[in-house]
């Protein structure tokens, strides 16, 4: 017969999980909850008179092209701060992995913009890149390279871009790293010996074996780049110019927060809701079977 | 179910006893007056002094001003506090958010109506009309008390016109001076003819009133809800191109939706820069080249013009549900604010406008404008001409996301994608949906 452990007390079991329940209910569902609600009202922002419109804040975001252009600007800026993000930490794990032991002091190094606040590292990136005073913005301009990102969609995005991506670049650096010197060096020595290249040895062995920690990293980063860049595109481009920056966590903000449209952004809070649901549901369904643990 | 009753009832008693022992503090000292501001840096050191000045002036009130953040940070705090019931007495907020706290009719006490009830010696009439205006209703009651107003005022780099071969003198009064200026400083060799701050408010709000045209019906928003955007009209559209032909043309310079194309400006880069009569006492302290101030220009073929300009800047506002010991104590902070000496002096050290006459006079007979040239420039721009429907202000809801609106439509313009029309056109009918939803919102 299986062997099972058996609680005699019914209450028990239920009693010793009833904190993270709580936790999730007070943090989680409690929240999620008010905003469906609010969802379908429109409050001012005193929140002295409420009045029940039904769909018609989701009807406003769904005929609004900024708010469906937004979907895109989220998808192009989450893949971009990704792939970005990852790539780089990968290569650069790889490299510190290599140097083995002494690897000590480049790690420290590496680890340090992680500690960063995302606004900080906006007002960072934004000084270098300021089109009027910023020493890279004038640099270009000695090359003949107008950079204006206050005026030029692409060059903001970039900028985003690279400052979100190189704050997660250490988080990603850490955890590829740990991946790496957990694969049993034995494997490795053999495909060695067998006269594989260090190409060969790293797409064969080496990524297969880590793609546990991939896949971890990609959940986070994706949860990364959709919420927490936020205080990076607020210091450095406020969403624009003409929105090209503006991911559908910024028109929360700014929609909630500066205009004091409390039932659109609720609306916009539910749909970005359902949207990361969706997503991570797909990333475990469909990309998590082709994880090797 | 015992047990949460015994709780309940220790709870309840630690709170009357809490209660009782806080009720006790403030009632023998001075009743304290809590103003949250969005000041820092040195207009947040002047502030303090003012405040200071008042809490030394009499024994009866303290007042306790607080940085709460930026101006929409500030708004959203007194916002997130009134619905705690935490608020404070009194609240700075810009221009743009007076439709929002005016329709908030039960969160605010009209200032007319604190002045009236302390039996405060308040006579409208000493107030500068194009100033109050903005925040007074359409019967003349005063709702806010302007705090720190300004109007965009022309900067202009002399020396940049000098090695660019122009006579710095030259008259710049209107857009077609400043159009053949222009012209001359690129030929001269100038990598920044022009730029600006604040677009929306010098380019599209202010060059409405100016011209005497309507921004939005109904007076601006003064007379309902039910406004309805109209800036883009034959007189700003064509405004708007030739600012977008200047932009093409590496003529005007586009460095931001706020003020920061100030930098290049202070840095000695541009030539002309059309910025808030506020910006004096930066340029004035990080400018090493000569500069003088100038009106902001008008197109000449339009009719009447130029009429007034329009202000910008911030109010205070005595939110509601305080004791009546706590308004008195507001309304006599507010007379302390516009007594003439205190508003003089505000006006000389920051560049923004005084409210009063009174103040104005004084600063006139302390001989200021004459050591200070051009910084009277503002006030004789505002009080030209007795303010219009047109030229009043503006009181539209939503305001701070249309401005977003504009600044992104614009944006297209300079970047050559859109042309003047079809950006003005997509921006009244983007802000207008969100007129409706304010209207919707408010009823």
């Amino acid at each position: 017969m299986e062997k099972r452990v058996f609680f005699r007390n019914k209450w028990l079991p239920y009693l010793l999980v009833a904190p993270q329940i709580a936790v999730t209910l007070v943090f989680f569902f409690w929240p999620a909850g008010e905003a469906v609600y609010q969802s379908v009202f429109m409050p001012d922002p005193f929140g002295l008179k409420t009045r029940y419109v039904g769909l018609a804040n989701f009807q406003f975001l769904f005929t609004d092209p900024y708010y469906r252009n937004s979907f895109a600007t989220t998808a192009l800026f989450s893949s971009l701060v990704t792939t970005i993000s990852m790539s780089v930490a990968l290569w650069l794990a790889v490299l510190a992995d290599r140097v083995g032991k002494k690897a000590g002091r480049y790690t420290t190094l590496l680890i340090w913009p992680y500690a960063v606040a995302p606004a900080i590292a906006g007002v960072l990136w934004m000084f270098l890149f300021m089109p009027s005073i910023g020493v890279l913005a004038r640099a270009l301009g000695h090359f003949g390279y107008t950079w204006n990102h206050a005026l030029n969609g692409g060059q903001a995005m970039f900028l985003v871009v690279i400052a979100s991506a190189w704050k997660q670049i250490s988080y990603n650096f850490l955890f590829f790293l740990a991946g790496l010197q957990s694969i049993p060096r034995s494997l490795i020595e053999a495909a060695a010996i067998d006269g594989a290249s260090f190409t060969r040895r790293f797409w064969t062995i080496v990524f297969p074996l880590l793609s546990p920690t991939t896949f971890f990293l990609l959940v986070v980063n994706v949860v990364y780049a959709f919420f927490e860049t936020f205080g990076v595109i607020h210091t450095i481009t406020g969403g624009g110019p003409q929105q090209s920056t503006s991911i559908l966590v910024y028109k929360v903000f700014s929609d909630g927060f500066v205009s004091q449209d409390l039932g659109s952004s609720a609306a916009q809070s539910v749909v970005l809701l359902l949207l990361v649901s969706g997503l991570t549901i797909i990333q475990f369904r469909f990309i998590e079977r082709r994880v090797q643990y | 179910m015992k047990t949460p009753g015994i709780f309940g009832r220790y709870a309840f008693a630690g709170l009357l006893a809490g209660s009782l022992f806080l009720g006790a503090g403030p009632s023998s000292a001075a009743t304290q007056i809590d103003l949250w501001h969005a000041f820092t840096g040195q207009l947040g050191t002047l502030l303090d002094e003012q405040v200071k000045t008042f809490n030394s002036s009499q024994s009866d009130y303290v007042v306790v001003a607080t940085n709460k953040g930026n101006y929409s940070e500030t708004l959203n705090a007194g916002i997130a506090a009134f619905r705690a019931g935490q608020h404070p007495d009194i609240l700075q907020v810009f221009e743009v958010g007076t439709a929002t706290m005016m329709a908030a009719t039960g969160a605010i006490k009209p200032v007319y109506e604190v002045m009236k009830e302390a039996g405060s010696k308040f006579d409208p009439a000493g107030y500068i009309p194009s100033v109050t205006g903005y925040y007074t209703t359409s019967d003349g009651r005063m709702l806010s008390l302007p705090y720190n107003s300004s109007t965009p005022v022309l900067y202009v780099n002399r020396d940049a016109m000098t090695k660019a071969g122009l006579n710095p003198d030259m008259d710049l009064s209107t857009w077609d001076k400043v159009d053949n200026a222009l012209t001359k400083l690129k030929a001269g060799g100038s990598k920044c003819p022009m730029t600006t701050a604040w677009q929306s408010w010098v380019h599209l709000e202010n060059v409405s009133a100016y011209h005497n045209v309507p921004f939005a019906t109904k007076e601006n928003g003064f007379g309902g809800l039910d406004t309805e955007l109209v800036f883009n009209g034959p007189i700003q559209v064509k405004h708007i191109a030739k600012m977008g032909e200047w932009a093409k043309e590496g003529k005007f310079i586009y460095g931001g939706r706020k003020n920061e194309s100030g930098a290049q400006f202070r840095a000695g880069e541009c030539a002309l820069y059309s910025e808030s009569s506020a910006g004096y006492a930066g340029v004035k302290a990080e400018a090493k080249f000569a500069f003088d101030i100038r009106p902001l220009p008008y197109w000449p073929d339009v009719a009447g013009a130029p009429q007034n300009t329009i202000i910008g800047g911030a109010s205070l506002w005595v939110m509601a549900g305080k004791t009546p010991a706590k308004y008195k104590g507001v309304a006599a902070f507010l007379e302390f604010m516009s007594s003439p000496a205190i508003q003089a002096k505000w006006h000389q050290d920051t560049g923004y406008l005084p409210i009063t006459m009174a103040a104005y006079e004084l600063t006139k007979s302390q001989g200021f404008y004459k050591t200070n040239p051009g910084t009277d420039i503002a006030i004789l721009q505002m009080t030209g001409k007795k303010p219009t429907g047109n030229s009043k202000g503006l009181r539209l809801g939503s305001f701070d996301q249309i401005r977003t609106i504009i600044d992104e439509e614009l944006e297209g313009v300079w970047g050559g994608k859109e042309t003047a029309q079809v950006a003005l056109d997509k921006a009244v009918e983007r802000g207008n949906k969100l007129l409706r939803r304010f209207e919707q919102a408010n009823k």
